[in-house]
């Protein structure tokens, strides 16, 4: 599995990072992050698949429009990742006691 | 040129162990290296032979493999036996030990009935994405990390 290489590539773009800041400050439809951004809306809409894909961010649909907002979770892939791994070593680390008590 | 401030969630995990708060933490300190799980190694040259955390605030926090050599992984920023204790993650989006890279870990030992619930807590991970264009170009190495756990989803799913 990719180490959180998604969520990192995501925001190497400039534009993308515009919008994840933009994002930052509250939910916003696609028509609102397009305004005052030199690309195109289908251009905007396309950046947010990606950041999407990335686990960076989450969308809702509110009657005709699709709000955008963070993903609370964040860089999603490298914490899913730590979280899989946390979880590995913690039932690891608690199936040491229970192996000591077979003993005994 | 603007800076961004992602804070994503930290991951929070929670398990109950049947054995009284001191030992539970010394089984988890001390004895880190009986169950680290052994694929989780940034030495791809020799097996993990154990993982170190030196019992004291500012001690190593560190892996040593079969042919003797040891690997850094962070120190030790709190030790409150049987408590708590804060170990700095040092490792970090590249797979490599960088001492200018800090994420914490906290474990809490709580008295739980005749058991302890063991909390732990891995925060800061916004810092990960302050390394993001060294960590690119290093994911697909077969050696690296992520070869590692290719290994391991292998073994797995055997």
């Amino acid at each position: 599995m990719a180490y959180a290489s998604r969520a990192f590539s995501a925001l190497a773009d400039p534009t993308r990072r515009e919008i994840f800041e933009r994002l930052s400050k509250g939910p916003r439809s696609v028509g609102d992050l397009a305004r005052g951004l030199p690309v195109s809306r289908p251009a905007v809409s396309q950046h947010l698949r990606t950041l999407k894909s990335a686990g960076l961010v989450m969308d809702r649909a509110q009657g005709t429009r699709r709000v955008y907002q963070i993903d609370p979770a964040g860089l999603g892939e490298i914490r899913r990742w730590l979280d899989q791994f946390w979880n590995r070593a913690l039932t690891a680390f608690q199936a040491e006691f229970e192996e000591k008590q077979e003993h005994m | 040129m603007t800076t961004i401030a992602i804070s994503p969630a930290p991951v929070r995990r929670s398990v109950k162990v049947n054995a009284a708060p001191p030992k539970a933490f010394r089984v988890f300190t001390s004895g880190m290296g009986k169950w680290w799980p052994k694929q989780h190694s940034l030495n791809s040259k020799s097996a993990q032979q154990d993982v170190i955390v030196e019992p004291h605030a500012g001690g190593r926090w560190y892996e040593r493999s079969e042919d003797g050599s040891e690997c850094e992984w962070g120190r030790v920023l709190t030790w409150e036996p049987p408590a708590r204790v804060v170990l700095a993650w040092q490792i970090n989006g590249n797979w490599q030990y960088d001492r200018d890279f800090e994420t914490e870990v906290e474990v809490r030992f709580v008295a739980d009935g005749s058991g302890t619930r063991v909390e732990l807590e891995h925060r800061n991970l916004e810092r990960f994405g302050d390394k993001a264009d060294e960590v690119r170009a290093a994911f697909d190495s077969p050696e690296g990390w992520n070869g590692g756990l290719q290994l391991f989803a292998k073994a797995v799913a055997a």
